[in-house]
């Protein structure tokens, strides 16, 4: 008995440690090639770990390139987008989760449709869109663009967490002395902060790699954000792999610790269901 | 402290129908209780009072003042839920002030009021605890401090004790008694629990698909229901009845049934010779005797409760319960007669309503 036990627990683990390894190790991949100097790269052939190690891809694109901007272009524009996306999600996705109003059907017929098209078909129409309105080449543009594209997915997330919090909690707020939206705002809030850390996650990251878009709709160094500059690595004769490894890995930053801000609560959403009560 | 009045209230989900004109009066101070099968709408009915569901039609009133259009909020009514929507992340504390807090109220009144509710209900070692560390019957306490820190003009009750299991229950429903007898609060209170109902109420309003069928004091409702449906709904094990015809006797009467068996009424009934009447006697007022005088009948079944027995009877076709006090009952399958005390019978119409004796037409 104890040693099927034991058993069952090392196949367990055996699992996880594979699952681990196949998911980390393109990451581990990056990280090697940023450090490895570029005489070696080529020469050296396959191996896990080079046989000296350098920083100098990172100090050059921190240095001498302009990916601090993009790296900054994009916290702003994922940022942005995250924040505006989860809060309009919040607002919408309640409404859904607790009211019955005219054209309800409609109105999430509309927004799974929006959800349907390949955005490449879309990319002329709105550039058409955005440029008489001076919002091509512009991080608000980009935000705006993100937010339409990111609202429909994130409101049915956050009605899916509104439906799991009880009626009765807000009604009995309201009959406590709230009114509608500080019965939301104090007793409804406080328990879809998983359901709120897992959107503005989902959206962050959705915005954070967002390449099409943001390829199209800018063009120049100046508002480009970071998927666009890792492709200023590219050039037409060679791959500077070095150097766009390094970018890679210093993208990684943000996202790691965006999630491991909000994993307390990610965590808590994923288990709150499993106890009655 | 206040008293509502309920005019003509009808409620419909579009086309569907769940009150059919609902008229109440409840006296200041006084203990209502809704009973009714699942789905008659009882529930919708202490909601619309509450403010959380919308008056298709009708006036609710609270101290006079109509409520129609007021918010939840502004009604100044506490109510208990059956799952007791305690808020999950805020302390028994919190829970119980919140009220007060959204009200400004002043902290020294605050802790005041909490602390008095907290003592009355024994809730005085949780009161940091979140709800989810309580039990059942402490969360259920909880609920009910936080309605009653407030001291609101009514206190209404959803099936406030069915989580609760039946020990629980029966301690929790002595305590409501009590908490109402020392508030003396307007109190309307939603089960489908009978003894619930019979004790705890100062009236019982009986309903049935969205009608009122009987409004009265629990033991009118025992001893006089107004229609079958009261009489089968109130009472366990169910009264039993019987459909007959009606026939004159001198100056008393009496109901053949359909193989033929009369059964003597003590008075004469306001229905025409040959009516088609039921009648109506329950288990506790049926005389189960071995001495052969009466209508023979066979025990089909005995059911001992301890507190007393349960037969379930058979006469002809016809299947009567009888309940008595006494240990030494008839063995299943044994032939017995069974009596029905006459003044104990209950008479109704063809259409259910109750019939009482009175001269004959
Ligand atoms: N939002 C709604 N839309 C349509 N029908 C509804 C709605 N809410 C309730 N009903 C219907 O109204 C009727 C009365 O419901 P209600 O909850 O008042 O019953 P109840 O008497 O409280 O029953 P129970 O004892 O089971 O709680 C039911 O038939 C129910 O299906
Ligand atoms: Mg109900």
């Amino acid at each position: 008995m104890r040693k099927k036990r034991l058993g069952l627990t090392i196949a367990h683990r055996l699992a996880i440690l594979a699952y681990i390894v196949v998911a980390l190790f393109p990451l581990f991949w990056l990280l090697k090639v940023s450090v490895t100097p570029n005489e070696l790269l080529y020469s050296e052939g396959v191996r896990l770990w080079p046989s000296s190690t350098t920083f100098q891809h990172f100090s050059f694109v921190l240095v001498h390139s302009d990916f601090p901007r993009f790296f900054k272009n994009s916290v702003i524009v994922s940022g942005g987008t995250a924040i505006i996306v989860t809060i309009l999600a919040s607002l919408a996705g309640y409404a859904l989760s607790r009211f019955t109003f005219r054209a309800k059907y409609w109105i999430v017929a509309l927004m799974l449709l929006t959800q349907m098209f390949p955005l490449v078909m879309l990319v002329a129409p709105i550039f058409k869109m955005l440029s008489p309105l001076g919002l091509t080449n512009s991080l608000t543009g980009l935000i705006i663009v993100y937010v339409a594209f990111n609202v429909p997915f994130a409101t049915f997330l956050m009605q899916s967490f509104f439906d799991g919090i009880p009626k009765d909690l807000e009604e009995a707020a309201m009959i406590d002395g709230a009114t509608r939206f500080m019965a939301f705002r104090q007793i409804i809030l406080p328990l879809t902060l998983p359901g709120i850390a897992a959107t503005l996650g989902f959206v962050f990251t959705a915005a954070w790699s967002e390449l099409l878009f943001a390829l199209m709709l800018i063009s120049g160094n100046q508002a480009a954000t970071f998927p666009v500059g890792l492709l200023s690595f590219v050039s037409k004769f060679s791959v500077d792999f070095g150097q766009m490894m390094a970018a890679g890995v210093l993208a990684l930053i943000p996202a790691c610790l965006f999630f491991l801000l909000i994993q307390r609560y990610l965590v808590q959403g994923l288990t709150a269901g499993a106890v009655k009560g | 402290m206040a008293s509502i009045h309920i005019e003509d209230i009808r409620k419909a989900y579009g086309d569907f129908h769940v009150l059919h004109g609902v008229d109440l009066d409840i006296a200041d101070g006084e203990f209502v209780v809704l009973v009714g099968p699942s789905g008659c709408g009882k529930s919708t009915l202490l909601r619309m009072i509450a403010g959380l569901e919308e008056v298709t039609s009708g006036t609710i009133r609270i101290d006079g003042r109509r409520v129609n259009d007021l918010d939840p909020k502004d009604r100044d009514i506490a109510m208990v839920f059956q799952s007791y929507a305690l808020y999950p992340h805020m302390s028994v504390k919190d829970n119980m002030s919140y009220s007060l807090r959204l009200r400004k109220a002043a902290k020294e009144k605050i802790a005041g009021a909490v602390n008095g509710a907290a003592g009355k209900l024994g809730l005085e070692p949780f009161m940091q605890r979140r709800p989810r560390a309580l039990s059942g019957g402490q969360r259920q306490r909880v609920a009910m401090g936080r309605a009653i820190v407030r001291q609101p003009k009514a206190f209404l009750f959803d099936e406030p004790l069915s989580n609760l299991d039946a020990r629980l229950r029966e301690h929790m429903r002595a305590e409501i008694k009590k908490l109402h007898k020392e508030l003396g609060a307007t109190s309307v209170y939603v089960t489908h629990d009978q003894i619930e109902a019979m004790t705890l109420a100062d009236r019982i309003v009986a309903m049935n698909g969205g009608v009122i069928q009987q409004v009265g004091s629990p033991l009118d409702l025992y001893d006089r229901p107004a229609n079958l449906f009261v009489a089968g709904f109130i009472g366990s094990p169910a009264m039993n009845v019987f459909e007959a015809r009606y026939r004159h006797a001198g100056d008393a009467a009496e109901a053949v049934l359909g193989d033929g068996t009369t059964i003597r009424l003590a008075r004469a009934y306001p229905v025409a010779e040959g009516a088609r009447i039921t009648i109506g006697i329950r288990p506790e007022h049926v005389i189960v005797g071995e001495n052969g005088r009466g209508i023979p009948a066979v025990v089909e079944l005995v059911e001992p409760t301890g507190f007393g027995t349960i037969l379930h009877l058979r006469l002809d076709g016809v299947h009567i319960k009888a309940f008595s006090l006494e240990r030494q009952a008839p063995a299943s399958g044994a032939a017995v007669d069974i009596r029905f005390a006459p003044d104990r019978l209950h008479v109704f119409d063809e259409n259910g309503a109750r019939i009482e004796a009175g001269k004959a037409p």
